[in-house]
């Protein structure tokens, strides 16, 4: 078998291993719960056939090792649980499948941060590339500084700084993101607007900054040098001799980044009341609904996982020393 | 034929031309030399560091002292309004830089003790331990930490303690990473290797072998570890699951008065409020920053 495919396949059989595993501490987080939780739930007057119902449900009366195979068993077939909110003492159940509150919002973070990624990849690359190509002119440490910047601030700073600036003193977007499914398209993306945009400031930065250090670093090859001494411009040094093999450091950085959104989202979600999972996800720990977080856990953690196998599989194709081995 | 007392006495010219420096002439030295952002940084930090120290005795009034105006304006009695519920913004951003930096300093205390002793212990054991504790450390690592915090807190609830081991125990992982990474390499050496033979004890390496020589990349790591720690428990407190109420902390001061931003085009001051605790959160981050990057670039040696 070809050495790369054998390198990728073993990169695949350990993400989804960890991929286990991370599932596993998921599922284990509800064993942790205090005692009385089924009291807490459902309230100072539950009577005691309502409590023990309740933690039957929850399969609290079997051993862990058969509910975690039944809950996963549960999650691949696409069922998530029911949520713990809209339970009552009286034993009344209006409580929703998690699947029906998660699945909305998933599709509006989906749409968040495929909105940033289409903005914030090209114009890190561009930046990337520019400020290498004109390295230490004044453009180049303009847009340095002002990076640095951005990565050092915390994300609501800059959620909130964008607010006052474009929506309360200049009202051009509006300040919360409130869509729905009958939202249309444009009108999507204009209430998306700040929110995209605090996302873009906070990857940008990261991306630009590698996607710089990665061209610079190549400058110093012995190629590099070649190409100098046969009289290419520093135009066509950089983007014809060092870009092609600057790809798989910048592609690991995107996709490491685009991680990192996963992350970023949640707080930036709060800030404009946008309603995706990573809203869902607060207000569901403040209200300790488990089945909900342990689900938006799942979907975040899966989402980065995937994200930094592929940055890793990435990486190992496009190395040309893994490609043609001696 | 006898010597005269004004003779050279090379014991008299050691001991009087080369009096060691101390440590306070050496920090003086190495200060003249810092350039101007490290000096940036580190006046901010001693000016959190005073304003934390002695926070009761800076700010005007308590930090849970409820005043009959809530949303009151700039000036007067209180310098930057009240909040909400009418307590002084300014008193509650004092007392905040004690409660915020507080903690985010005592949770990466404490990451520092789980991850560099863990880091220490695995590199110098090398076995079963070394394995599984890194296999450990992957896993956990495999999870967004922010994403992970929230999980945990969601069981255990939001209690400052709480906040404190879980933030410690996941930042701990990445201490754990770089400890063992730079002592892999100190373990080897000979005079490591001597001490064993000695039959010194794993605490002794530990302590008195490696540590000393592993030390700059930790301070460094410690800088910019805490500059992490800041801003997830700030994060966290904005989101409303950190530190609660009545505590005053910067991050949750955002959440409570972000509405007044709207404001804005009418009183510039009342929209400048939620941004005040932000600022001082990113102000340190970059203070930190700055200190962070002149100690690596002094220790490695590199020279741009």
């Amino acid at each position: 078998m070809h050495p790369v495919l054998t390198t990728v396949l073993q990169r695949l059989g350990l993400g989804f291993l960890t991929l286990f595993v991370v599932s596993f501490i998921i599922f284990a987080s509800i064993e942790l719960l205090p005692g009385d939780f089924g009291q807490a739930v459902l309230g100072q007057a539950a009577t005691e056939e309502t409590v023990a119902a309740f933690r039957k449900e929850l399969g609290l009366d079997q051993p862990a090792y058969i509910r975690y195979f039944e809950w996963a068993g549960n999650v691949l077939q696409g069922d998530l649980g029911t949520s713990f909110s809209g339970r009552a003492s009286s034993g009344v159940d209006r409580s929703r499948p998690v699947l029906d509150l998660v699945g909305p919002r998933l599709e509006n973070t989906l749409f968040l941060a495929g909105m940033t990624a289409a903005i914030a990849v090209p114009l890190a690359l561009f930046l990337g590339i520019t400020t290498a190509l004109y390295r230490n002119s004044i453009y180049d440490r303009t847009v340095n500084a002002a990076t640095l910047t951005t990565i050092s601030f915390p994300e609501f700073f800059v959620a909130y700084i964008l607010i006052l600036f474009l929506a309360s003193l200049n009202p051009i977007f509006p300040s919360l993101a409130n869509i729905d499914t009958s939202t249309e398209f444009w009108d999507r993306i204009y209430r998306s607007a700040l929110p995209a945009l605090t996302l873009t400031l906070v990857i940008v930065a990261h991306m630009m900054r590698m996607t710089r250090a990665a061209i610079i670093n190549l400058l110093a090859s012995p190629y590099i040098q070649m190409a100098r001494l046969t009289g290419a411009s520093q135009r066509e040094v950089i983007l014809k001799h060092a870009l092609p093999n600057a790809w798989a450091p910048i592609a690991t950085v995107i996709a490491f980044n685009l991680a990192y959104l996963v992350v970023g989202v949640v707080v930036v979600e709060v800030v404009f009341v946008y309603p995706g999972i990573g809203q869902l996800m607060v207000d569901s720990v403040t209200s300790r609904d488990i089945p909900v977080v342990q689900a938006c856990a799942l979907i975040f953690a899966i989402t980065y996982i995937l994200l930094n196998l592929i940055a890793d599989v990435i990486g190992i194709i496009t190395n040309p020393r893994l490609l043609h081995p001696k | 034929m006898t010597q005269t007392s004004q003779s050279y006495s090379a014991k008299d010219e050691a001991t009087s031309f080369l009096a060691k420096r101390t440590a306070w002439d050496r920090a003086k030295i190495l200060l003249k030399k810092s350039p101007n952002t490290a000096r940036f940084g580190m006046i901010v930090i001693a000016a959190y560091v005073i304003v934390a120290v002695f926070a009761p005795w800076i700010a005007p009034y308590g930090q849970a002292e409820v005043f009959p105006v809530p949303y009151a304006p700039w000036g007067g009695d209180h310098m930057f309004g009240t909040d909400q519920i009418g307590r002084d913004i300014l008193s509650r951003m004092i007392y905040g830089a004690r409660n915020t930096v507080g903690i985010a300093f005592a949770t990466t205390i404490l990451a520092f003790l789980i991850g560099a002793s863990l880091g220490l212990a695995a590199a110098i054991n090398r076995s079963w331990l070394d394995q599984f504790i890194s296999r450990s450390v992957d896993v956990l690592m495999a999870i967004p930490s922010l994403i992970f915090a929230l999980v945990l807190l969601s069981i255990f609830g939001s209690s400052v303690i709480n906040l404190i081991i879980i933030i410690a125990v996941l930042d701990s992982t990445r201490v754990f990473r770089l400890t063992r990474a730079v002592a892999v390499n100190v373990v080897v050496m000979d005079y490591v290797e001597a001490a064993k033979l000695r039959g010194e004890g794993l605490g002794w390496i530990m302590r008195r072998e490696i540590l000393p020589n592993i030390m700059p990349p930790l301070v460094a790591e410690f800088g910019l570890r805490f500059c992490f720690v800041f801003l997830t428990i700030a994060a966290l407190s904005f989101l409303g699951v950190g530190i609660q109420p009545p505590t005053a902390d910067w991050g949750s001061m955002v959440r409570e008065n972000a509405s007044l931003i709207q404001f804005a085009q009418y009183d510039l001051k009342a929209g400048l409020t939620p941004l005040l605790p932000a600022a001082a959160i990113a102000l340190l981050t970059v203070a930190v920053n700055f200190v962070v990057d002149w100690f690596l670039h002094h220790t490695s040696g590199i020279k741009d």
